[in-house]
């Protein structure tokens, strides 16, 4: 067993006594609830991002239809919960095949048309035409399945899942295949790495996580409107997250959520005017003076992480 | 049939104005490599430049373009040196500027609201003068026919910096091939600096027309008209200045011909020709192909 996993297995067990027994002194419920929702946001945007080096900026795009995915099949097919949970990971995966074609794009050129992916997807699910299936701009209100410890239970399976596909991705041999693939395309193709094929696999996944994750999050708060979940900065927060944390590694996205979405708490509650501000700053100077994240202080002395 | 006419040459107006928008945007891809994400929110500082040339000086808002074209240019310089050289040393400057950028937009909205407050702002149409101007038998607000032109002289004067002076001979080489231009002697950072100020300050200029193309301004507006950006210049494909003209107004009739007659799509509009015109061809209407693998 590679010891990638042996190191996954111990995270995983923080991670889950921690999300377990904290809500036992600390009762702010909805803050852990968005603390394990950005953490495994992170996990999957690093399954893309970290491990095959493509920068999704419209990542949010899959939140939102998982969300929405979700939503449609509470209210129209009537399922519980946790089925609709599952649709609405399948919508994201969905929505993933049809971006597939995207991959023919380069560097910068993906990033702009995800983006302009996810937005018009907003367009399309926020449409006044479309308000007999999506409600348009007025919003999805699901109270018949209000529940927010069984959302809260269920986010941390999500969180959990993430964790132990990230640390299976990268001990394994398609990790390694992934990890050519950042360094250099042609080269891994030449060494007969299946470019095409396991970079779809890596955006599935990652899709899929973030669609379970955003139908987890719309059941919770079982009211939204369409630029609740297709907010561009929850997509911007994560990648913003993993920056810190350091791409391409478990812990990274870990940590950094951890450390970041804490304060960012800390800052909206105590000084909320200077919110934007900060975090603004804070994005600047982390990519000029920390572009590889904590990760890579660790790794400067001689610590590997996994 | 009238209605078509009409829509058509709005959209002629209206493109005119958008590849100025755009055109800053591309510059600073096409030399440096790296994406502006905080293009929109220069231009939202040249637009309360204008606002407030107007509203407390009493000036016409056409004082605003020198005035913002040293201020904007003087505050570019700068900036670029303490941006830019730093990314372009890390790994991946192209995808980590996605994010710098990001983070400068967020810094520059937060002091806006600071500064100017949450509300709407705007000025007066009847400013360049009150009657409507008459062409082909159709009838254009004043403020329409003065952007289009103001904006086709940016775009000129522009063309006429790369194409005819030596510095922008040394822009256009940086924009070929860099490390070549590095060999032949070219002081990269200073002809990029340059470039850098140029690209900020014509969003500031396109910014002082805002409020009339776009009807209101407030300090929010910025992404929204970064992506509106972008949609312009990868039609034209990224790099290439005279492409945006192309997809300014390719966009604008696009986009007029919408509104006019499938309103309620019209919001989705661009990202959705965005999205088709990537996939076709991934460079851009222009441009030359880039994709390795």
């Amino acid at each position: 067993m590679p010891k990638t996993w042996r190191s996954t297995a111990v995270i995983v067990a923080i991670t889950l006594l921690t999300f377990v027994f904290v809500p036992y002194i600390y009762n702010n419920q909805f803050l852990l609830f968005n603390m394990m929702m950005y953490m495994a946001l992170a996990l999957g945007l690093n399954i893309i991002y970290g491990y095959t080096g493509y920068l999704p900026f419209g990542y949010v795009g899959f939140f939102g239809a998982g969300a929405y995915g979700g939503a449609l099949a509470i209210t129209f097919l009537h399922w519980s919960p946790y089925l609709a949970v599952i649709v609405g990971g399948g919508a994201a995966v969905l929505v993933g095949m049809i971006l597939i074609p995207l991959f023919r794009l380069s560097g910068a050129y993906f990033s702009i048309a995800n983006l302009a992916a996810a937005e018009a997807l907003y367009y399309i699910v926020a449409n006044p035409h479309l308000e007999s299936i999506t409600q348009g701009p007025y919003g999805i209100s699901l109270p018949q399945v209000y529940d927010p410890n069984g959302a809260y239970w269920t986010m941390l399976f999500i969180l959990l899942f993430a964790l132990v596909l990230s640390g299976f991705i990268r001990g394994s041999r398609f990790g390694l295949a992934l990890a050519a693939i950042r360094e250099n395309p042609l080269s891994a193709s030449m060494s007969g790495v299946n470019v095409v094929k396991l970079r779809s696999i890596s955006w599935l996944l990652s899709a899929l996580v973030a669609g379970l994750a955003g139908a987890t999050f719309g059941w919770y708060i079982s009211v939204f409107y369409p630029e609740t979940v297709f907010g561009l900065g929850i997509g911007v927060f994560t990648i913003v997250f993993v920056l810190f944390g350091g791409i391409g590694t478990v812990l990274g996205p870990i940590v950094g959520t951890l450390i970041l979405y804490g304060a960012y708490n800390y800052i909206g509650i105590s000084t909320p005017q200077y919110f934007q501000l900060v975090y603004g700053l804070i994005i600047v100077l982390l990519v000029l003076f920390l572009p590889n994240g904590l990760v890579s202080l660790a790794k400067r002395r001689g610590i590997d992480v996994p | 049939m009238s209605l078509f006419e009409y829509a058509v040459l709005a959209g002629l107006f209206y493109g005119l104005y958008f590849a100025l928008v755009g055109v800053g945007l591309n510059l600073i891809f096409g030399v440096m490599r790296i994406i502006n994400l905080a293009h929109g929110d220069f231009l939202m500082l040249g637009a309360y430049g204008a606002f407030y040339i107007y509203h407390l000086l009493g000036w016409n808002p056409l004082w605003a373009i020198p005035i913002e074209l040293v201020v904007f240019l003087g505050l570019g310089l700068p900036l670029y040196y303490l941006l830019v050289p730093r990314l372009q040393k890390s790994g991946d400057p192209e995808m980590l500027s996605f994010i710098l950028f990001f983070g400068l937009s967020q810094v520059i909205e937060a002091l806006a609201v600071f500064a100017f407050g949450n509300d709407q702002r705007s000025i007066p149409t009847s400013v360049f003068g009150g009657a409507p101007i008459h062409i082909a038998g159709q009838i254009y607000p004043s403020s329409w026919v003065v952007s289009a032109a103001v904006a086709l002289i940016g775009i000129v004067l522009i063309y006429l910096y790369l194409y005819h002076t030596r510095a922008g001979r040394a822009t256009r080489a940086i924009m070929t091939e860099r490390s070549e231009a590095v060999v032949t002697g070219i002081s990269v950072h200073r002809v990029s600096a340059v470039a850098f100020g140029i690209g900020i300050a014509s969003a500031a200029l396109a910014g002082i027309f805002s409020p009339f193309m776009f009807g209101a301004i407030e300090p929010s507006m910025g992404l929204g008209i970064t992506v509106t950006s972008f949609v312009i210049i990868v039609i034209g494909s990224l790099g290439n200045p005279l492409g945006t003209v192309l997809g300014g107004i390719l966009y604008g009739e696009a986009l007029m011909l919408m509104q006019t007659f499938l309103t309620s799509w019209s919001e989705m509009f661009p990202y959705v020709l965005l999205i088709l015109i990537l996939l076709v061809k991934p460079s851009g209407l222009l441009g030359k192909a880039v994709r390795s693998a």
